[in-house]
């Protein structure tokens, strides 16, 4: 995984709450069997009813995604991330993000923040009114600025130490194979193996 | 330290613990299926990786096997998908139920019936509904492919700690009411995401006198509230529905488990982080009327005024009426189906309903079972013949309309009362509308063409 440092761009705000992974990423799209490719199929009904905000001229290649609390919930695919990178985002802050699309981002590398709900309402609005806008969300210093703010924001440490040095989690958890080799030894003789 | 029960699953699979880390977990089982695995492989093939556990690994067919027409029905692109899962299991030896073998079906409802899910264990698939295996008492929760493929090559996981919730669930549940009724209402009152990061246990003697398919549908929808998983203490009525089951322990092992899933339970004085208490004797069958699973209401109420944008756009979306009583609600299609509730419990719920009957001229209706073995079993019950003399369609089992990755989808505009556990924009079908509901409460909608109070048919 390439490292992440900060993240400096234009951002595109979508004002709800409770974003889908089913919205973000139907699931006709998700019978490709690589890791890429998605990014044209992101929020793809959304997108097909027209007038959408990700599509207006303004918001091309912004690189950092606004939106509401409880985002990326429901199904575990992590084609939703991808498709998100695919298309262009580096960044998501909101005030909450459902637990299993927050990994998910991590390990794509794609740098998930979670700011107050006021504060992100700010960035909302900041975003609407004026698209040019551009914020910086420095995962080094842990803060999301733009002119005239700088908002702090806490993130696992863990997962951080991961994005910022771009550690594969594979390699890492191998380094304790004998110790995952001595658990396994120690395991009930009931436990089922798949026959 | 007195410790709850999600505490002593985590604890027995902590493998290295240091400081300002997650914890290092052993996976004692893995369930695969073919939507989020290729990737997974993938990656493993790419770095020179193999798996190192296939023996604690299952993969199966599910999310998008057509259920009729066998695999010559599916698409090239689900085809394919099919296609690269058989390959990868053969070369990584990990055993495959594949479309057309008897023990195919939703993931999650072959572990429990192949007595592969046992209490004690740590499961996870590249699923959100895995959440369904912790009615025994074992820790189970969904991962995304990155885990998937971590999971495949170390058989570990590494997890931040999380926290506690218990929900206590007391009062004997009212005729006609069911485990996803008291699941709905549940959600109806925590909302989508009071949930998350934490780990839920259902407790209380209504639970105690659930099912394990009861438990299992409760346990499913763990995450429609944000949890990452949700467990029962196992009990009399777990050993007895896995005892003699083909992956159960047999004589003295059997007698070893059983002592150790004894001490599977909450200590008396454990503290949760809060805890919720539900009466189930006040509940009353429930139906979702909008785009998430926490826009839902009792069956005898009526569609609410919009709190927020949400509600406003479910409204629009769902093209409902704020104040319209839901059993005015129109359908035209019924999908009787999914990992919540097409268990053969569920099954025989709905044709109780259904016998005798037949389904209303304007509805198109049908059962997928989850799994091949429920088919059979309801066969032999001579369920599918009360369905087909009453009008379903009565299918090969899959994820189906729960989803719809396969040919069964709803049209645009299309109503369907479906007893999945998700009701988000399009789910069952672009511009498809869903309201989720209990098997009973779909059957009697299939029979009625509305959405309609089940106790009234009883
Ligand atoms: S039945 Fe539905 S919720 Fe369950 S595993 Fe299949 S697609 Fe997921």
């Amino acid at each position: 995984m390439e490292p992440v440092v900060r993240v400096s761009g234009r951002m595109a705000p979508l004002d709800r709450a409770d974003v889908d992974t089913d919205q973000i990423i139907p699931k006709q799209f998700l019978k490709r069997i690589e890791r890429t490719g998605y990014g044209p199929f992101l929020f793809f009904d959304w997108r097909a009813g027209g007038d959408f905000v990700l599509d207006k001229a303004e918001y091309t290649g912004a690189s950092v995604l606004v939106t509401g609390a409880n985002f990326g919930c429901g199904s575990s695919r992590e084609h939703a991330p991808w498709a998100l990178r695919d298309f262009g985002f580096k960044a998501i802050v909101s005030p909450s993000f459902a637990d299993i699309f927050l990994a998910n981002c991590y390990k794509t590398g794609l740098l998930a923040v979670t700011l107050p709900e006021r504060q992100v309402r700010h960035l909302v609005d900041l975003a609407s009114e004026d698209p040019t806008v551009k914020v910086t969300v420095d995962l080094e210093k842990q803060e999301v600025r733009g002119e005239g703010f700088a908002y702090p924001f806490e993130i696992d440490a863990f997962a951080r130490d991961c994005l910022l040095h771009g550690l594969d989690e594979i390699g890492l958890v191998e380094q304790h194979t004998p110790e995952i080799a001595t658990f396994e030894a120690g395991r009930p003789a009931w436990l089922p193996a798949v026959k | 330290m007195p410790k709850t029960l999600a505490q002593k699953l985590w604890d027995a699979h902590v493998v290295r613990v240091a400081p300002g880390e997650p914890d290092l977990l052993y996976v004692d089982l893995h369930l695969v299926h073919e939507v989020t695995s290729p990737q997974a492989f993938e990656g493993l093939r790419l770095s020179g990786r193999h798996v190192r556990r296939p023996d604690l690994s299952l993969a199966t067919m599910d999310h998008n096997v057509p259920t009729q027409g066998g695999v010559r029905a599916a698409d090239d692109l689900s085809r394919r998908q099919m296609e690269v899962l058989a390959d990868n299991c053969r070369r990584e030896g990990i055993p495959l139920y594949q479309i057309g073998s008897r023990r195919q079906g939703i993931v999650h409802v072959i572990g429990p019936e192949l007595g592969l899910t046992q209490p004690g264990m740590l499961i996870v698939c590249g699923d959100s509904h895995t959440s369904t295996h912790g009615a025994f008492g074992a820790l189970a929760f969904g991962i995304g492919t990155s885990e998937v493929e971590l999971v495949l090559a170390t058989q570990c996981l590494p997890q931040k700690r999380l926290g506690d919730l218990a929900v206590t669930i007391s009062g004997e549940l009212p005729l006609g009411v069911t485990a996803k009724d008291i699941v709905l209402g549940l959600i109806g009152r925590t909302g989508t995401s009071l949930g998350q990061g934490h780990l839920v246990e259902y407790r209380g003697p209504t639970i105690r006198g659930l099912s394990m398919e009861g438990r299992m549908t409760i346990c499913n929808m763990s995450i429609e509230w944000g949890a990452k998983a949700g467990m029962v203490a196992p009990d009399d009525t777990t050993f007895k529905y896995l005892e003699g089951k083909p992956n159960a322990p047999k004589g003295e092992a059997w007698d070893a488990a059983l002592n150790y899933w004894r001490t599977l339970a909450s200590d008396q004085d454990a503290s949760f982080d809060s805890e919720i208490s539900i009466d189930a004797s006040q509940l009353v069958p429930h139906v979702t009327w909008g785009t998430n699973p926490g826009q839902v209401a009792p069956v005898t109420g009526r569609v609410p005024e919009p709190r927020n944008d949400t509600d406003e756009r479910a409204l629009v979306y769902m093209d409902l009426r704020a104040g319209t009583a839901l059993a005015d609600i129109a359908i035209d299609r019924v999908f009787i189906g999914s990992c919540t509730n097409a268990r053969i419990e569920d099954l025989r719920a709905a044709a109780r309903v259904v016998e005798g009957r037949h389904v209303h001229p304007k509805v198109r209706a049908m059962v997928v079972p989850g799994s091949t073995s429920v088919k059979r079993a309801a066969e032999d019950e001579g369920l599918d013949l009360i369905f087909k003399a009453a009008g379903f369609e009565w299918r090969n089992a899959g994820c189906s309309m729960c989803l719809g990755m396969n040919p069964d989808i709803l049209a645009p505009g299309e109503r369907c009362a479906s007893t999945s556990n998700r009701n988000f924009e399009g789910r069952q079908g672009s511009g498809g509308r869903t309201h989720l509901m209990s098997p009973p409460m779909a059957a009697a909608a299939a029979v009625t063409g509305y959405v309609v109070d089940v106790r009234e048919l009883l």
